[in-house]
């Protein structure tokens, strides 16, 4: 049986309606999961969603997170417009931090000024070049995106641990798969005493401004826009299914490599293993829920960056395991992809029939 | 020939109709009921604010071929799907031999004998002919049997057809054949055709409208829908007119001249051409120089040795049946498909390197068949359309787009072409076929373009767009500009065109003055050089 059968126009209303629907369906499920552990619901909900945002401190942990998620999330939306789907962010946000990690250790002694734009230079086009190879991949060899993109990410894994096991690994550092802490000249600046979160974020602030102008006004994006929606009208126009699948792959990939300096250069302060958090992959979902729209993914990001703090506090004050993060942001994206499901379709009603 | 016959006798909706002359062969009905096959009473259909089907009446006698005459959108489409059991009228009852019945679905339209043969074939090009008719018959079957029985009824009916042969092989004449043979598998009491001519040639036609009348002549009704005026008279013994979901005429076709059903079907009369002479310098704007592509796909067609050329002041068509390589063509000119440089030349200047942007900028225009999706974005506004190609008109600076200037061209094509829409903020999908193709061609002629390509002008499109289409091709062409149409109309080329060349099978035969051709020399040729299968 077909549950659903294709409306003769998509939802608008759902279009907009599907994120604070997907959001509302998660905390139901969310409450049921809560009861099902055995844990009140309305506390569970206070710890996830209040308390981290009862102090400065907390908006400002706030900020920090959602900055990296709305960089990149503004650079995958470009390449998702244009149906380029770059799953691997993450990759490329690591072998963003690789590149500034790598300007900062080998100026470590004569840093100055020139150094921390130099880190931000070297994290943009290494994210940038790391989004590069599938865009070469795929325009040379018909190599799918969302395999290469993902695989990458593997890569710049492996590469990012034998740095740190090896090579970059610090003499101090007690074996400790590690890099040295950059110095300060090295880092961004603390926006507030005892803040972690740091000038980086005017990035996030910049990307927001450009990525708006560019959606709404530039004929790239138009291109770009034309090519995901009908591939046979860009080809009629003459617009460049290769030129689509640099652009996006390189300016998604230039995104996430940013988010890894902002990382490496702001609140880890060196080169680890435990670069991200996931952002990567998040982003993705950052993007759909902010309905690929420069405004909208800022208010998404938010919302992601609360559930990373809300599953902190979840894991400190209800003594749940550290999956509750992944499992909210699971249930985000299935309720999204599910409630999306119905912008253009609707439910087939059983007709009762004698 | 069989016309002679075809005395069956017409609108007699209440009384009963005297049972066929022939003994029933097919179609169980053997008892021959004194009610019509099929009546409808007051069918209603509304799709939120557009009643596609308002109080619609019909009655079908046994043997009768009744036409179904409108323009697009007039809500034909929608009354036979309501017919079939593919839509649901709102209000309404549908009698069959007498006995009200509700059609919930397709499967039980087949049941009650009512087949349908769709404007758009619904075949699988990789699987047999017989694999595809048992597809649809469904159950249990045995290939073996039912080839044969596909062979038997096929030379029944002069459809020659071939069961093993697999459809991508079949001429487009050929697969509708196989939509034909599938219904009359199923015995249909009834036989629904949507615009089954679009497709075929001259000849081809003939030969369908034998078949057709020997099918009448068994008993089965048959609902023909066209807006093709000419073949109605020639097959049809009864047509019912609807304009904007509303029966707006009945009528005995013979008895009605072209014009005058004209002015039933569109609510006014249909306007003529004017052909006027061109008074400019004739010098070659497009000329195309030993063109071969090998075919982009496994079912494309490969071109072989084309060699034309389009004047300035002239519109050059190109006759022929879809799929006998005009896509790859048009492909090629437009710089869609790349090809060597010499072969295409505009004024000039080798551009077969060039890709459809830099063509453009040189002022090479296309109207592509595709309107959705290729010439214009479906979800996108008109302004938006219409940066697609008339970007290069000032609408972009500094990589900035001037949404102003799109809207403003949008509202200059939609004000002079007559384009019915809510205005430059429509969505392209939102036009009826007619509308956006006038959007499309307004677009690229508004660019003065030197050539302009034009594929199927007036596909899908009414009677009265048609004609004002055909009139700014016409009128543009004496501006000075070298207008290449492919089409598969003969009678809009032969309407438009100054010379006539055929496509058959990716060769291009040279072309000739309109004066020296004539309709039935060109069917033979666009039939290709094997001939269609007889």
């Amino acid at each position: 049986m077909h549950l659903l059968e294709p409306r003769a126009e998509p939802s608008r209303t759902l279009q907009w309606a599907a994120p604070p629907l997907a959001i509302l369906l998660m905390l139901l499920a969310g409450s049921l999961l809560f009861l099902v552990l055995g844990r009140n619901p309305v506390e569970a909900f206070r710890v996830f969603f209040i308390q981290p945002l009862e102090s400065g401190y907390g908006w400002s942990e706030l900020l920090l997170k959602a900055g990296p998620l709305i960089l990149i999330a503004e650079g995958l939306a470009i390449g998702f417009r244009a149906r380029i789907y770059n799953i691997g962010a993450e990759g490329q946000l690591i072998f963003g931090a690789i590149c500034a990690g790598g300007v900062a250790i080998y100026a470590q002694g004569h840093e100055g000024h020139w150094t921390l734009p130099a880190m931000v230079l070297a994290g943009a086009l290494g994210g940038l070049f790391w989004g590069a190879i599938p865009a070469l991949l795929k325009t040379h060899f018909n190599a799918e995106e969302t395999l290469t993109t993902l695989m990458l990410t593997y890569v710049a894994n492996f590469l990012l641990s034998w740095l740190v096991h090896i090579p970059w690994r610090d003499p101090q550092g007690m074996n400790f798969p590690q890099s040295v802490m950059f110095s300060d000249a090295e880092l961004f600046t603390p926006l507030f005493e005892g803040s972690r979160l740091n000038t980086s974020i005017g990035l996030a602030v910049v990307a927001v401004v450009v990525f708006q102008v560019l959606v709404r006004r530039s004929f790239l994006a138009y291109r770009l826009e034309v090519g995901g929606q009908a591939p046979t009208a860009a080809r009629y126009a003459g617009f460049s299914q290769r030129a689509t699948i640099w652009v996006s792959l390189c300016v998604s990939g230039m995104m996430a490599g940013l988010a890894g300096v902002g990382e490496v250069a702001g609140p880890i302060g060196q080169l680890n293993l435990n670069l991200s958090p996931g952002y990567g992959y998040a982003a993705i979902i950052v993007a759909y829920l902010g309905r690929l729209h420069p405004l909208g993914i800022v208010l998404s990001g938010l919302l992601m960056a609360l559930l990373y703090l809300g599953g902190e506090a979840a894991q400190m004050t209800l003594q749940l395991p550290a999956a509750i993060t992944g499992l909210f942001q699971g249930m985000l994206l299935f309720f999204l992809l599910g409630t999306d499901a119905f912008i253009d379709n609707r439910l087939r009603l059983p007709r009762r029939n004698a | 020939m069989a016309s002679a016959d075809l005395s069956v006798p017409a609108i007699s909706s209440d009384l009963g109709v005297s049972p066929p002359a022939e003994p029933v062969s097919l179609a169980a009905a053997s008892v021959v009921p004194a009610a019509d096959r099929l009546q409808l009473i007051g069918i209603t259909k509304r799709y939120h604010a557009l009643v596609a089907n308002d109080a619609i009446s019909l009655s079908v006698a046994p043997g009768q071929i009744h036409a179904v005459l409108g323009e697009n959108g007039a809500g034909k489409s929608t009354l036979m799907k309501i017919i079939y059991g593919a839509v649901r009228a709102d209000a309404g009852e549908m009698l069959w031999n007498g006995r009200q019945v509700q059609v919930e679905n397709p499967d039980v339209a087949r049941r009650l004998g009512i087949g349908m043969v769709f404007q758009h074939f619904s075949l699988f090009e990789t699987l047999t002919v017989v694999e595809n008719i048992a597809l649809v018959l469904g159950g249990r079957f045995d290939l073996a049997a039912l080839a044969e029985r596909v062979r038997k009824v096929s030379t029944q009916y002069g459809l020659s057809l071939d069961p093993l042969r697999r459809v991508h092989s079949l001429s487009v004449g050929e697969r509708q054949r196989v939509e034909i043979v599938r219904c009359l598998l199923q015995d249909p009491q009834l036989l629904i055709l949507d615009e089954p001519t679009s497709v075929l040639t001259p000849q081809a036609v003939q030969k369908l409208f034998q078949t057709l009348r020997q099918l009448a002549r068994e008993g089965v009704s048959i609902l023909y829908i066209s807006h093709k005026l000419h073949e109605i008279q020639s097959l049809c013994d009864v047509a019912t007119v609807i304009r904007a979901g509303r029966v707006t005429g009945h009528a005995i076709p013979r008895e009605e001249t072209p014009a005058s059903l004209a002015r039933m079907m569109i609510g006014r009369e249909l306007p003529q051409c004017a052909v006027a002479p061109y008074l400019g310098v004739s010098r070659p704007l497009l000329e195309v120089n030993h063109l071969s592509l090998p075919a982009p796909d496994p079912f494309g067609t490969s071109l072989q040795d084309i060699s034309l050329s389009v004047q300035a002041g002239e519109i050059l068509g190109i006759a022929g049946i879809s799929g006998n390589g005009q896509n790859e063509l048009m492909a090629a000119l437009s710089g869609e498909l790349p090809c060597a440089s010499e072969a295409v030349v505009l004024e000039g200047r080798a551009i077969g390197h060039l890709d459809p942007g830099a063509r453009r900028d040189l002022g090479l225009g296309f109207v592509p068949e595709e309107r959705l999706g290729r010439g214009a974005v479906p979800a996108m506004s008109l302004a938006r359309n219409a940066l697609l190609t008339a970007h290069r008109r000032g609408m972009v600076r500094l990589g900035l787009v001037n949404d102003g200037l799109a809207a403003a061209f949008a509202r200059q094509v939609i004000a002079r072409f007559g384009v019915k829409c809510s205005g430059e903020a429509a969505a392209a999908r939102a036009l009826s076929g007619g509308n956006l193709q006038k959007f499309i061609v307004g677009r690229e002629m508004e660019q003065s373009p030197k050539v302009l390509l034009v594929s199927q002008p007036t596909w899908g499109v009414d009677v009265g767009a048609a004609a004002q289409l055909r009139q700014t091709l016409i009128d543009l062409s004496r501006e000075g500009v070298a207008i290449l149409v492919v089409s598969e109309e003969l009678e809009e080329l032969f309407e438009i065109c100054d010379r006539i060349a055929v496509l058959a099978a990716g060769r291009l035969a040279a072309p000739q003055a309109k004066a020296d051709c004539n309709a039935e020399q060109i069917g033979l040729r666009m039939a290709g050089p094997q001939a269609e299968a007889a």
